[in-house]
């Protein structure tokens, strides 16, 4: 019973960070039809210009506050990270907007790969120490289970982001706009909205959560390194062809479920396999799922808003 | 008189057809002027290129006294012109309102930072924009529907819902792309006394038509297209009697159109 509770905070965690990456997945691909791959790579961006600035605040200012460093350090990372991410639409994704589609997607993966190249140039190879600024030690226990003041802190911003998000989509003038664009760019655009200045939008959105997604990834293992955008990025992408890519309520059920699938297979995978294998092989999970999303119910969960282009 | 539009010269050739040849026309404002002419005449066409859809192959639009923006379709919106499709094309996933709320985007300006913080600006901006969007649904008679999913909407009420949005646009131009096709006598009589509303207020009303019965009552002027030449532009009851136009739609020896 405590492991189960325990596997469940952890799981929740985790996909909740899942969630805010799959969501810019998720965004891009129902503006765009397009798969950003490098979008993985803009949490470990994130989360490397976020170690920058602490180190740095750390050396001019040694006595600030955890949490005023913290918001710093996430205010220099999520600009950098949504300028990336509109520099990206721009110079690459745009001219590629009428090309057949494995253009784009291979396009993606170069970026992908051109990201990690420049931040292994700029931050070298070697892992990096993220400052915990949030306590990752547990808590009381509560009922025997163990939660720490960063999972609170997770929880409570990536819902605190979502909430927002949704909002900003269902409730405001440039929602309505991404929801027309998304359904028919032309539609939308002879009814005068600009759809570039949208689609520009939507990748900058997505960054700026793949930026917090970074932090509170670093924040939670305590590492970051050029390389650690890949994993979160295939698992979101996983959360979002789960819960149902191009939609936003799928993205957070998907990340979420994920979160909680892999974290109750790590807690039981040593049952499940009589010993066999233990849990450094979590990540299986996940591509277990994402085969049998693909295999059974390719729209998946949710199901994908299917839009006419014209 | 005043001009409101002036077509130059316009050209447009798709490979080796060539749709548009050389049409030049002059719509004056408050006037509803009709464009007619045989299936694949150009005038779909010519829609789309003045609403910047399509890039011309020659000449230019004035409107309003200044060239319009080409292949640009938010920046001709913006000066003023909106169109409805000839086979609908709502926002199909979002309600009634939301649509029409859409296309009052153009004449709106909150931007992210005003919806993050919620800034009054913001605020009153869209509870503004809501105000109108009602206004409009409640102008073409679907007020009731306004958070109907627009494709759960009847076909009437559909044509209906894209004269809304477009007039959410604030045009002084509005361009109708065939908006009786597939409706019943009723449903047509009910667009007549709105299009006839739509002009009395002040919206110079271009419109492609079939329904010649329409089209002869209601406008003012007509031009007609034919293979992509303008063939004849006067009042509709001279046009009714050119030979040109007989000819075009009944492949001469008839006397007269409808």
């Amino acid at each position: 019973m405590e492991t189960l509770l325990q596997q469940l905070i952890n799981g929740l965690t985790i996909g909740s960070v899942y969630a805010l990456v799959a969501l810019g997945y998720t965004m891009v691909y129902g503006i765009l039809g397009l798969i950003n791959f490098a979008h993985g790579d803009l949490v470990m961006v994130g989360a490397l210009s976020a170690l920058q600035t602490m180190m740095f605040l750390m050396g001019v200012a040694p006595g600030m506050s955890p949490i005023a460093m913290l918001t710093l350090a996430l205010l220099v990372a999520m600009p950098v990270c949504m300028m990336l991410g509109f520099t990206m639409e721009r110079l690459a994704y745009r001219r590629l907007r009428n090309a057949p589609r494995l253009a784009p997607l291979i396009t993606a993966i170069g970026m992908s790969f051109l990201l990690q190249t420049i931040a292994m140039i700029l931050w070298g190879r070697s892992y990096h120490t993220f400052p915990q600024l949030i306590s990752t030690t547990p808590l009381q226990p509560i009922a025997g289970v163990f939660i720490t003041p960063v999972q609170i802190a997770i929880l409570i911003t990536s819902a605190l982001i979502m909430v927002a998000l949704i909002l900003l989509v269902t409730r405001t003038r440039v929602g309505r706009a991404m929801r027309a664009t998304a359904e028919n760019h032309k539609v939308a655009s002879l009814m005068g909205v600009d759809t570039n200045a949208v689609i520009a939008m939507t990748f900058v959105v997505g960054a700026a959560l793949a930026a917090v997604a970074g932090v509170m990834f670093a924040s939670n293992y305590g590492i970051a390194h050029y390389g650690m955008g890949f994993m979160p990025g295939l698992k979101a992408f996983t959360a979002a062809v789960l819960g149902g890519i191009g939609n936003l309520g799928g993205a957070m059920l998907g990340g979420i479920t994920l979160g909680l699938v892999e974290s109750f297979g790590a807690g039981y995978i040593e049952d499940l396999s009589f010993g066999f294998l233990n849990s450094s092989y979590q990540d299986i999970f996940a591509f277990i799922i994402l085969g049998l999303v693909l295999i059974f119910r390719p729209t998946g969960l949710l199901g994908e808003r299917v839009s006419d282009r014209a | 008189m005043i001009t409101l539009l002036e077509a130059r010269g316009i050209g447009k050739r798709f490979g080796g057809l060539t749709a548009l040849d050389d049409v030049s026309l002059t719509i004056n404002k408050g006037e509803v002027y009709g464009l007619i002419g045989p299936n694949g005449a150009g005038k779909t066409t010519l829609f789309n290129v003045l609403t910047g859809a399509y890039m011309p192959d020659g000449g230019e639009f004035v409107f309003n006294g200044s060239q319009l923006p080409t292949g640009k379709p938010h920046k001709v919106v913006g000066r003023g012109i909106a169109r409805t499709f000839q086979n609908i094309r709502l926002f199909r996933e979002l309600t009634a309102l939301e649509n029409v709320m859409a296309g009052h985007h153009i004449r709106t300006r909150a931007g992210i930072w005003g919806i993050l913080t919620q800034s009054r600006f913001t605020r009153e901006e869209e509870r503004l924009t809501t105000e109108r969007a009602y206004e409009l649904l409640d102008y073409v008679g679907i007020a009731h529907l306004a958070e109907a999913v627009s494709k759960n909407l009847s076909y009437g009420d559909q044509r209906r819902l894209e004269i809304a949005r477009a007039l959410a646009t604030e045009p002084h131009l509005l361009a109708l792309d065939e908006p009786a096709a597939g409706m019943n006598a009723t449903e047509t009589a009910q667009l007549r006394r709105l299009i006839d509303q739509i002009r009395h207020d002040g919206v110079t009303v271009l419109l492609i038509e079939h329904d010649v019965k329409l089209v002869m009552g209601l406008c003012d002027r007509v031009a007609v297209l034919d293979f992509g030449r303008k063939i004849a532009e006067d009042v509709p009851s001279v046009v009714q009697r050119d030979p040109k136009v007989i000819e075009a739609y009944l492949g001469g020896g008839h006397k007269h159109v409808a």
